[in-house]
């Protein structure tokens, strides 16, 4: 069924970096009319661009206005942080708004103050107004490079719905360095000339001593559960490990996510366009904006991959002096310029530009927010869709947690009474979460290629169940990401990823090898358990027949010797110590399955994330946040010392496995006091166990 | 103690060796099994010369640490130990007690060493096979659901019972009926005549049958209980006395002469103590309709389950004769069963004055 939607060839990508521009849609137009509308455009007021456009930028409604401009604030402050090398902290803060009376409760209310500060290099003084009360104005826009901001309609435009809806002005707080002193503006657009008109300025103290606090009053709607703010910041965390995120909720609660993963992502490296991956349109803004004085200067210089000499045979293809000037080249002659650029053999885009979230911190992050008893991820090579290099990532969380498997265990040993039923939980159906370049994606889950690719892999070949043309079946979190300078999403509002074969067929390949693991794991630990529940058997039995032989024997057996005999024999006839293993009992690791974490009522094995401790400054800087989950976090960090330099090497040698457990079950109390992880199901049950076998 | 000074019975001896094995195989590391003939027609032969079922050679494994057997042979072990209580205590006792003796819940566990009796009943069944014990020696019985009447004076627990003297009700035949529990003193009788059905011995008694020809009249209610086959195959071992055997003319009252007869597939081994081979088929015959002029709306219509087990019949080596043959197919080709009670039809007493007086006289009857 998806097959035949996927593209094929090189259809018209949904949006481009260069043309955010109101008039731009996407529906295929004349070559000319973009430059023209680009000029024409000027005139309309921009409050005119954003009323048509709410849909478009995520404002559609109440609910998910107030998670767009939650979404802008927290992508900027990442972003921000990321580029300049700091471990982002940030701090949410979701308030009601009395609108003059006293506050209603969080579910009733229709109006929120957001506040999102960070930890970030902060922004020059002069930058500010512009950067929030301009609308298109940013740093993002006119360069390939991967970056949150890409799906980003700009932090101005969450100001301007804040503006039209409330009439406040944005409030921000910037701090460049300990150094400078911390600026307080007070931001609005002016609609008409859509420029930043502002209504305070100073100079403030400010405790933090660097980073950005920006402020926006909103009309809003806070419902908890699917595509709510909650569920965009946990999954931003899971794909962001290496943020520490305080999120403060309207209903006065304060939830810490810690930093499990430290490394700040490696800068991505900005690159030019590949010609395979532009069209028309860009092409022809691109050869008006070019500084190149002739057209194979142009084509050399600013697309990546086309030589000098190269670029002189295209122009020679296309009929065309190399020595033309760009801006001279228009209408149709551009058109087949544009199509001898389609058909000329051009060599593969870098693939360097890309960043993508690494396999050790995607564990990382599920592991952190997900109750599960197995864990894994993939990371596929760098891959090229219409001359766009792209990344794609996927993971797996499956389980209920230990502590849901011991009781469902449990619950399984009284035996059913006739006519009573086995819990089932065949109809609790996976959990995908999408993401492109590490932010969430919420909206629109079945148009996307993400989510087709889940729906066509045959997850029963993992053994897990599926109906025909269904999620798999399962207490179970499907992650995926895609990284790419350009991803391409199926419509403006960029909340699906649209399908092309080469996407397809990279998260196919991602999500068959977790599959793979899984299904190894799922095996490995069915033969334990039987094996366990066959000793259970026997060693239940060996009481009764022992009783009765010692009274055979008219009670002068030595009861105890035939026990231990019998007993020794049913745990060699029962896989021996290794069912122990394989059932994490004995300490060993995941063998086998690689960037996996098994996690067993004993302890965890693999390649356990620790929560990393933070330097006293940054808990000053977000002070609101909770000293004792902090100290945890150091506590357990220390405890993770000795597994810090190779916790893989470590996990795998045996004879350790006493140490390793000791610092899970710290990991594990940092986890507890810091967070209540969700489960991936909260309302799975027990998963019905084959009862145990009779006669 | 007084235990020591009882004799320990060669039944109790067997009972633990079933402890026995256990404790060697442990001891050997190697897993506990039991030998259990198979109980089942593929295991068992005809001997043509003694006319016996015998039960063959093929054993089968049950062992403990097989998931699958492991409960089996757990419940087997429970099952010779109450066996082996009932052996000290000098008790006998029904099938039913023993399951309920044997029941409890296992240990640390929500789990039932036996759920119905139906588990029980066969491991009983299995235990007098492996260990070739009678059921009577093992002290288990089965209900009193025979009577006898005649010539035949009998000791039962010191008491001596004429059973020509107890009137048409006769004497109840106790499920044990081994020498140490009942003494044969005398009898005077010409044969033994076993009845299928409590119906025609009622009639026969009421009409002291026994009396005009000297003969001993027994019945089992349907298929005989092990006393009454027992009482039968004693009084024709130890009083030579021929036995005479009368069903309803349909598949299952041949099948009821052929276990009196040779013995049954699932009790084979017993067939040696049971089973009478030189027991005469008196009737009734698929031929008898026609002879005693039985008008056809007296049959009743051959089912389905029928016409199969007849079918079957005629496939058992013990049914090879041509006589017997014959006797089916004429059956299934008649289509009809009839009852003993058809013979009321003609008159009542048309069972005691005709028809048997005519049988006896003209020695028809099949073997
Ligand atoms: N919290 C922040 N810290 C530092 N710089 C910021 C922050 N927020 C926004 N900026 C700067 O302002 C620019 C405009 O942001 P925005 O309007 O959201 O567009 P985009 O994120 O798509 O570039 C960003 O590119 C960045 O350079
Ligand atoms: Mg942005």
């Amino acid at each position: 069924m998806a097959k035949s939607s996927r593209k094929k060839g090189r259809p018209e990508p949904a949006a481009q970096p260069a043309t955010p521009k109101p008039a731009v849609s996407a529906a295929p137009k004349p070559p000319v009319s973009a430059v023209e509308m680009g000029a024409r455009q000027r005139e309309i007021s921009v409050s005119e661009f954003f009323t048509k456009n709410r849909h478009l930028l995520g404002f559609d409604n109440p609910r998910k206005a107030l998670l767009t401009c939650v979404k802008e604030a927290v992508d900027n402050a990442l972003d921000a942080c990321e580029e300049a090398g700091i471990l982002p902290d940030v701090v949410v803060k979701l308030e009601v708004a009395a609108n003059g009376g006293p506050p209603p409760p969080a579910s009733q209310a229709s109006r929120f103050r957001i506040t999102v500060t960070d930890n970030g290099p902060g922004i020059v003084r002069q930058q500010i107004p512009p950067i929030f009360a301009k609308l298109l104005y940013g740093s993002k826009f006119h360069r390939l490079r991967m970056s949150r901001g890409q799906q980003g309609i700009g932090i101005s435009a969450a100001g301007m719905y804040g503006q039209l809806t409330t009439g406040k002005p944005v409030q921000i707080i910037s701090r460049t360095g300990a150094r400078s002193p911390a600026h307080f503006f007070e931001v609005q657009i002016d609609t008409k000339k859509n420029e930043p008109l502002i209504l305070e300025k100073k100079q403030i103290e400010w405790e933090a001593p660097r980073g950005t606090q920006v402020t926006i009053e909103v009309e809003g709607r806070y419902q908890k559960g699917r595509a709510s703010v909650d569920e965009y910041l946990e999954q931003t965390i899971i794909a962001n490990p290496h943020v520490k995120l305080t999120y403060l909720t309207p209903e006065g609660e304060t939830k810490v996510l810690p930093r499990t993963y430290d490394q700040v992502p490696e800068s991505p490296r900005e690159i030019k366009p590949h010609p395979y991956g532009i069209e028309l349109g860009m092409l022809l803004k691109m050869l008006q904006d070019t500084k190149s004085h002739w057209l194979s200067g142009f084509l050399a210089g600013d697309f990546s991959r086309v030589s000098p000499h190269l670029a002189e045979e295209i122009c020679k293809t296309a009929g065309l002096s190399p020595r033309a000037r760009p801006r001279d080249v228009l209408g149709q002659t551009a058109e087949n310029l544009y199509k001898t650029i389609q058909s000329t053999k051009i060599m593969a885009p870098p693939t360097n530009c890309l960043s993508p979230i690494g396999e050790q911190a995607i564990l990382s992050g599920l592991y952190q927010q997900i109750k599960g008893e197995f864990y894994t991820a993939v990371s596929r090579p760098p891959a090229v869709y219409r001359g766009n290099p792209f990344v794609i990532e996927a993971g797996l969380a499956y389980g209920r947690g230990p502590e849901q498997a011991q009781e469902d265990q449990q619950k399984q040993a009284v035996p059913l009474a006739e006519g009573e039923e086995a819990d089932g939980n065949e109809h609790e159906l996976a959990r995908v979460i999408r993401y492109a370049n590490r932010v969430p994606l919420l909206y629109q889950q079945s148009a996307c290629a993400i989510f087709k690719a889940v729906l066509d892999t045959t997850w029963r070949n993992y053994g897990v169940t599926q109906s025909r043309g269904a999620l798999p079946a399962g207490p179970m979190v499907i992650f995926v990401h895609m990284a790419s300078v350009w991803v391409p999403f199926t419509s403006e509002s960029k909340e699906a990823i649209a399908e092309y074969d080469e996407i397809h067929k990279e998260i196919t390949l991602a999500l068959r090898e977790c599959g793979r693991r899984l299904g190894a794991f799922l095996r490995r630990r069915e033969r334990a358990y039987s094996e366990q529940s066959r000793r259970d058997i026997f060693a239940l039995y060996i009481e009764e027949v022992v009783e009765s032989c010692n009274r055979l024997k008219g009670g002068r057996l030595p009861v105890a010797k035939l026990k231990e005999q019998l007993h020794k024999m049913a745990l060699k006839r029962t896989g021996g110590e290794k069912t122990d293993q394989v059932l994490g009992k004995n300490g060993s690791g995941p063998e086998g399955l690689p960037h996996s974490i098994i996690v067993t009522p004993d302890g965890v094995e693999g390649e356990v994330p620790k929560i990393i401790a933070e330097p006293s400054t940054t808990v000053a800087a977000n002070g609101n946040g909770h000293p004792a989950a902090d100290d945890k976090g150091a506590e357990a960090a220390k405890g993770a010392e000795s597994a810090k330099a190779a916790p893989r090497a470590e996990a795998k040698a045996r004879g350790h496995g006493k140490a390793r457990r000791e610092h899970a079950g710290r990991v594990a109390q940092g986890r507890k006091t810091d967070r209540r992880p969700r489960s991936a199901h909260p309302t799975a049950r027990s998963k019905a166990r084959a009862r145990r076998g009779k006669g | 103690m007084a235990a020591k000074a009882r004799k320990i019975t060669t039944v109790e001896k067997k009972l633990i060796g079933v402890a026995d094995i256990v404790i060697d195989a442990a001891q050997r590391r190697r897993d506990p099994t039991f030998a259990i003939p198979v109980r089942s027609l593929s295991n068992v032969t005809f001997d043509e010369k003694k006319g016996l079922i015998e039960l063959g050679r093929r054993k089968q494994a049950r062992s403990f640490f097989n998931v699958g057997m492991a409960k089996k042979f757990m419940q087997t072990v429970l099952v010779a130990d109450a066996l082996c209580e009932l052996q000290r205590a000098n008790l006998t006792t029904s099938l039913r007690e023993i399951y309920y003796r044997s029941k409890h819940t296992i240990k640390n566990s929500h789990e039932n060493t036996l759920d119905t009796q139906d588990e029980s009943d066969p491991l009983i069944e299995d235990l007098e096979v492996t260990l070739a014990a009678l059921r009577e020696e093992l002290h288990v019985r089965a209900e009193n659901a025979g009577s006898v009447v005649g010539p035949l004076v009998l000791v039962d627990d010191g008491d001596t019972v004429d059973c020509a003297r107890l009137g048409k009700g006769g004497y109840s035949v106790p499920s044990i009926v081994e020498p140490e529990y009942l003494d044969i003193r005398r009898c005077t009788a010409d044969f033994v005549l076993l009845v299928e059905k409590g119906t025609q011995w009622n009639r026969l008694s009421e009409d002291k049958f026994w009396r005009t020809h000297n003969c001993v009249l027994l019945t089992g209610n349907g298929q005989p209980p092990r006393g009454v086959r027992r009482l039968a195959r004693r009084l024709h071992d130890e009083k030579k006395l021929p036995v005479y055997v009368l069903v309803d003319n349909d598949p299952w009252g041949y099948y009821i002469y052929s276990v009196i007869k040779q013995g049954s597939i699932n009790l084979a081994f017993e067939s040696e103590r049971m089973a009478i081979p030189k027991a005469k088929f008196m009737g009734l015959s698929s031929a008898d309709p026609e002879a005693y002029e039985l008008p056809r709306n007296v049959g009743i219509k051959l089912n389905d389950k029928d016409v199969a087990r007849a079918k079957e019949l005629l496939g058992y080596t013990w049914f090879q004769k041509k006589d017997w043959q014959t006797e089916i197919k004429r059956m299934l080709s008649s289509g009809l069963k009839y009852e003993l009670d058809a013979l009321a039809n003609k008159d009542f007493q048309y069972l005691t004055k005709k028809y048997l007086p005519h049988k006896l006289k003209e020695k028809d009857w099949l073997d």
